[in-house]
């Protein structure tokens, strides 16, 4: 994968992720180690899709937990209440989610301004409420239990460490996706859009044709990541996909940096490791995202990504060199 | 009881939620006309109101004193808010300006859990609790309250933007900043001044609604966003579209309720905020070509 001048390199980048990925339960071989990083992935895997649609449709979504919780409660409910195969469920789960995103985005993506944010918030709260009201269907606050875990050609994803596998298995083809995509025509053309929009619509980008691509991508994306927590707990409780999940899934990309795929990897990790270190301030969550959004705005708009770009293009900048060395 | 007289108690109690509703609807619109920026801490400041008036109150202010101290506080709240956070910012553009919104959201809800913990807090009704019978229906006296200060604040406000210097000159703001600019209006001012008055306006619906509903440090996302969908059912950016929003906005929500389910109270809502921002974007009272690109 070739990074274009000036952006972090790819190559290095996704060298050091198969490295951590691969040698982490190696050096923490703990269950605890694992869990906690099955649940990183899938938030790696939300994150990407929203830094998509933050970073190159220019929108908010603050309803993604509404997405997530489509698909883990679409495999749920079907694997458990009506015996169907996991792999048709999860198959279920992205149609639907991907349904629910056109007929949100097409006609929203329309309107010129931040309208996308505000409703996919109330679509993720009607959908929370769902969770919580339709009993019959998901066991409404006290939980759906009874979800299968997954198989498949024979192997049973029931330990720790395969699904540790199939997660971050997971997470680097949509990485790899990601990557690709925003290097792609529609990437640039994008990137076009948050640069002024007038302007891309007169070279000939149908903006809202592109926006709606990626609104659908993130939705996709987030209820397969649903799906796997789903089949990972193999319970489920609408807590899970309340409005707070979407908020701290809007942190996690803008502390990673909002124009970069790689930041959304590293601000999903780090906000979702760092609080297993801070229990204590289990009670001050909201005081403390609200705190962090503020002043990543306010002094790193361009989030933790940003920071690493400008000290690679400053280091590039001193050898004189087109390209840099891959190591980092 | 008739249905005629069930459908009476419902208008009535939808009537006095939606009151509070459009108050909170005006909140948005006057930041709205100022940024193009959607405030989400606006919630957070109405959640606030309600808060202070009630820890006044328990220092045993009167309660008159509480309502209003309340009231202050949080408008300077709001203007602390823009001083400490946006005004610093030379060129931000507006997702970050929401983004922002969102996290003095979070930031205000988090103190506020800090300072008066999870508890459930309210105030005693301003004039007695004793209902007021009218043709089979009953309600409480703290519903003429919230209508009567509702159209005065919505009379004032509407004032203060035809009637003051600086009320015309935010609605030049609004109407083209860069003209408003040249004309020598002080644009950064301005903003400042639309996020101090949405606090204030705000604030008086937390502080006239903790009689009938809990004040609580949670209570900011739901009200903010039901607010905020009346702003949109009105015409986002239209003074009297809050107010013909935030009614009708109430009484459907009564009305479905009543009559569905309590349960979908308030999917109902956000159902509304959906089918609206599908179908007639530009709201009720809006201009047709507003928003469409």
């Amino acid at each position: 994968v070739r990074g274009d001048p000036g952006r972090l390199p790819h190559r290095a980048a996704l060298a050091v992720f198969l490295l951590v990925v691969a040698l982490g339960p190696l050096v923490f071989p703990t269950r605890y180690y694992l869990t906690v990083m099955i649940f990183a992935g899938i938030h790696v895997l939300l994150a990407l899709g929203l830094n998509l649609v933050m970073g190159y449709a220019g929108q908010i979504s603050l309803g993604h937990a509404g997405f997530y919780g489509l698909g883990a409660y679409t495999s749920g409910v079907l694997t458990a209440k009506f015996g169907v195969d996991p792999w048709l469920a999860i198959l279920a789960a992205l149609g639907l989610s991907a349904a629910f995103a056109l007929a949100i985005g097409v006609p929203v993506l329309h309107l010129r301004g931040y309208y996308l944010g505000m409703a996919t918030l109330g679509f993720g709260i009607i959908l929370h409420i769902l969770f919580v009201e339709l009993l019959p269907l998901t066991g409404g606050p006290s939980g759906l239990v009874g979800i299968p875990e997954l198989t498949a050609f024979g192997l049973r994803f029931n330990t720790d460490l395969s699904y540790y596998v199939l997660v971050w298995a997971s997470v680097g083809v949509v990485l790899l996706g990601a990557v690709h995509f925003v290097d792609s025509r529609i990437g640039r053309a994008l990137r076009a859009i948050q640069g002024d929009e007038t302007a891309a619509m007169l070279v000939g980008i149908n903006t809202w044709a592109a926006k709606v691509l990626v609104f659908v991508i993130a939705a996709v994306v987030a209820a397969f990541a649903g799906s796997l927590y789903a089949h990972y707990l193999t319970f489920l409780s609408p807590d899970a996909f309340g409005f707070m999940v979407s908020v701290k899934l809007v942190v996690m990309v803008i502390v990673g940096g909002t124009q970069s795929v790689w930041g959304s990897v590293v601000g999903a990790m780090l906000l979702t490791i760092l609080p297993e270190y801070l229990r204590v301030l289990e009670d001050y969550d909201h005081l403390v995202y609200g705190a962090i959004v503020i002043l990543v705005v306010m002094f790193a708009p361009s989030g933790l990504a940003g920071g690493v770009e400008r000290w690679f293009q400053r280091r590039r900048r001193a050898a004189a060199a087109p390209v840099a060395p891959a190591e980092a | 009881v008739g249905v005629g007289d069930q459908l009476l108690q419902f208008v009535l109690s939808g009537l006095m939620v939606g009151g509070i509703y459009a108050l909170i609807a005006l909140g948005f619109t006057i930041v709205f006309n100022a940024t193009e920026a959607i405030n989400f801490a606006q919630g957070a400041f109405v959640m606030l109101g309600g808060m202070v008036a009630v820890a006044l109150y328990a220092a045993e202010l009167p309660l008159i004193v509480a309502c209003l101290g309340a009231v202050a506080i949080v408008t300077g709240v709001g203007l602390l808010f823009e001083r400490l956070t946006l005004a610093p910012l030379r060129h931000v553009s507006v997702m970050n300006l929401i983004i922002i919104t969102i996290g003095a959201f979070l930031f205000l809800e988090g103190a506020a859990m800090v300072v008066w913990g999870k508890d459930a807090f309210s105030l005693p009704p301003f004039s007695g609790e004793e209902p007021i019978r009218v043709l089979g229906a009953s309600f409480l006296p703290q519903t003429l309250w919230i209508l009567g200060t509702t159209a005065v604040v919505v009379i004032l406000v509407r004032l203060f933007f035809d009637h003051t210097m600086l009320g015309r000159a935010m609605r030049a703001v609004a109407a083209n900043r860069f003209a408003a600019t040249l004309m020598g209006v002080n644009v950064k001012r301005m903003v400042a001044c639309s996020f101090a008055l949405a606090a204030g306006v705000g604030a008086v619906a937390g502080v006239i609604i903790a009689p009938i509903a809990f004040a609580q440090w949670d209570r900011g996302t739901m009200l903010g966003l039901k607010g905020f969908t009346a702003a949109i059912v009105g015409g986002l950016g239209s003074g009297p579209g809050a107010v013909v929003g935030g009614l009708l906005l109430g009484v459907l929500e009564a009305l479905g309720a009543g009559f569905l389910s309590s349960g979908y109270k308030d999917a109902i809502a956000l159902l509304l905020l959906i089918v609206m921002l599908l179908v007639r974007p530009e709201g009720l009272c809006g201009r047709r070509s507003a928003g469409r690109s």
